[in-house]
């Protein structure tokens, strides 16, 4: 028990250290920009993961709940000049309160049957923001007034940097005060077995709801924050290709660990811009990564790489 | 004083009839054992009472309340617990872990306290760690506590399971088949836990194939062969039933017996 608390410093203190130390070696502005992408998609990654990793429930359609984040951040202040950081909240507040009435009847779902409902969800809220184009500006997107909180204007890469960088701490932190709790023990115990939690007092349906409700804030707010930060808000935000990232970044990183999906975010997110130079060949050799990474390091990078480093440590 | 009664209960799967018009009743304190030639619908029975599968026909009652087709998890929170034949461990939990989760019904579990670990949150942590500890030391996996439970070898995750089942504190407890696999010296050790588990007023009720620990323990015996009751009696009233003795062994074989 010490030593999991322990663990859980540890962690929040080197990612703490990393995000203070990483601007020292960035050359330019579109450094921070591409690292605060990274933070933003660890953001949303991590609470994914607390509904997939977890509770073991997939979710192919959670970009849905990016969405909505961010358009809450477009629209609330265009349309009804609510000010930016209120918006903010109510996106936080209506991803939760989707993400519980449609997850109440799907979550009873399995397997490829909650998958493809989820899918489901994801493509119906792309379908909603492309032709809702009064609202939205449609396919074209709209433009993000920036965020201002008592009179301090968010703007800027740099800034962004630390913000999100913040945003991203405060996400990891929570992730993982999580699992050690009856909660988080409620989680890991139904994605095991179902039936043996039941028959120890665990209402199943109630927990999976917690966890896809986690996860539709976790995404809402990264959703908000990509917003702000771009100043431009556009439907592949919450298309379909995006819920797959998450996906890919949570299953890359490693399923059920938070370290994971940072490390699968940064992969996911540095990897094109640095595959640039190989022009047309970039998507290929993106996909062969994945591909090779996922046959060596089949429980993801993380966990894999520290049963390898154990191994060794023992040897 | 009866605290679980099961009435003429029944469930079909398609046309068969897997448990049909089965009753029995049990007392705190008592260990009642239910037993029978495989497929005779036991473990059927127990997923009946458990809230795992819904009775097409009977009732049951706990502590008086009728509580026939509640889910799983409710009956838990009125004192049902119970083992699984086929494990239902949470193998990437550790030992201790799956203890823990036994203790969900006395934990209090709010969300947002866990979200931002309040002290308190802390505070109850240390306390289901300490409660499940003893009870790992009690079917004496204490040693393994915090290795991950998939690790485990079938005799430890089957004690293991009993631990995570009394942690609930139960007033009632299902065990199916706890001694299955388990050497001579584990299957005393699940003997005499099983009677300091009644000892202490827990209703126990047992489907076990080693006949010579339920002779030993049970209070009562209820019989199944083919999901119908056979017979039911103290250990001496089963045994010597010419009935039993020819579902067990055949016709020729309860004739052998009988002169023997």
């Amino acid at each position: 028990m010490r030593a999991l608390i322990s663990q859980r410093l540890i962690i929040l203190a080197v990612l703490a250290l990393v995000i203070a130390v990483l601007p020292f070696v960035f050359p330019s502005s579109y450094y921070f920009r591409v690292a605060s992408l990274v933070w933003v998609s660890a953001l949303a990654a991590i609470g994914l993961n607390i509904l997939m990793g977890q509770a073991g429930q997939v979710s192919l359609g959670h970009a849905a709940f990016f969405g909505i984040g961010a358009y809450a951040v477009a629209i609330g202040p265009a349309h009804f000049g609510i000010p930016s950081w209120a918006a903010l909240l109510l996106g936080a507040v209506l991803s939760a309160v989707l993400a519980y009435l449609v997850g109440r009847p799907i979550l009873r779902l399995k397997g490829h049957y909650l998958a493809i409902a989820t899918l489901g969800l994801g493509v119906l809220m792309a379908l909603v923001i492309t032709t809702e184009s009064g609202w939205t500006g449609g396919p074209d997107g709209m433009p993000v007034e920036r965020l201002s909180l008592f009179g301090w204007r968010v703007s800027g890469s740099y800034t962004w940097y630390w913000v999100t960088g913040g945003l991203l701490l405060l996400g990891t932190w929570i992730a993982l005060n999580l699992d050690d709790t009856p909660t988080g023990r409620a989680f890991r115990a139904l994605h095991d077995s179902e039936v043996a939690a039941q028959v120890v007092g665990v209402d199943v349906a109630r927990f999976k709801l917690q966890a896809f409700v986690i996860a539709a804030v976790y995404a809402s707010f990264a959703g908000s924050a990509l917003a702000f930060m771009n100043g431009f808000i556009n439907p592949d935000q919450a298309g379909f290709i995006h819920s797959v990232e998450l996906v890919t970044i949570v299953v890359l990183g490693g399923l059920g660990s938070v370290v994971g999906s940072i490390v699968g975010a940064a992969v996911l997110v540095t990897l094109p811009q640095a595959l640039t130079v190989f022009h047309e060949y970039e998507h290929l050799l993106l996909g062969l990564i994945i591909i090779v990474s996922m046959i060596f390091m089949r429980n993801g990078i993380v966990p894999s790489l520290s049963a390898l480093l154990s191994q060794r440590g023992r040897s | 004083m009866t605290i679980l009664k099961a009435t003429d209960v029944g469930i079909s799967f398609g046309g068969v009839k897997a448990v049909d018009g089965v009753s029995f009743s049990v007392s705190p304190g008592q260990i009642l054992s239910i037993i029978g030639p495989n497929g005779a619908g036991k473990t059927t029975l127990f997923n009946i009472v458990s809230g795992v599968y819904t009775a097409s026909r009977g009732t049951i009652h706990l502590s008086g309340e009728n509580v026939t087709g509640l889910a799983p998890h409710k009956l838990a929170e009125r004192g049902l617990s119970r083992t699984f034949q086929n494990l239902q461990i949470f193998q990437r939990m550790t030992a201790c872990e799956n203890v823990m989760v036994g203790r969900h019904l006395r934990e209090k579990c709010s969300l947002v306290p866990a979200l931002f670990r309040t002290p308190s949150v802390t505070r109850q942590n240390r306390e289901t760690r300490a409660a499940a500890l003893d009870l790992l030391a009690e079917v004496g996996l204490k040693n393994v506590a915090d290795l991950p439970a998939g690790s485990l070898p079938y005799g430890a995750c089957k004690r293991l399971e009993i631990a995570r089942a009394l942690a609930a504190e139960p007033r009632v407890l299902l065990l199916d088949e706890p001694a299955a696999g388990c050497n001579p010296v584990e299957t005393e050790e699940i003997d005499h836990l099983i009677r300091q588990v009644a000892d202490r007023g827990v209703a126990v009720v047992l489907v076990e194939h080693d006949m010579k620990l339920v002779m030993r323990i049970s209070d009562r015996i209820l019989v199944l062969e083919r999901g119908r009751p056979l017979s039911e009696g103290t250990p001496q009233e089963v045994r010597d039933d010419p009935k039993v003795l020819e579902a067990y062994l055949g016709q020729h074989g309860a004739r052998e017996a009988a002169r023997a």
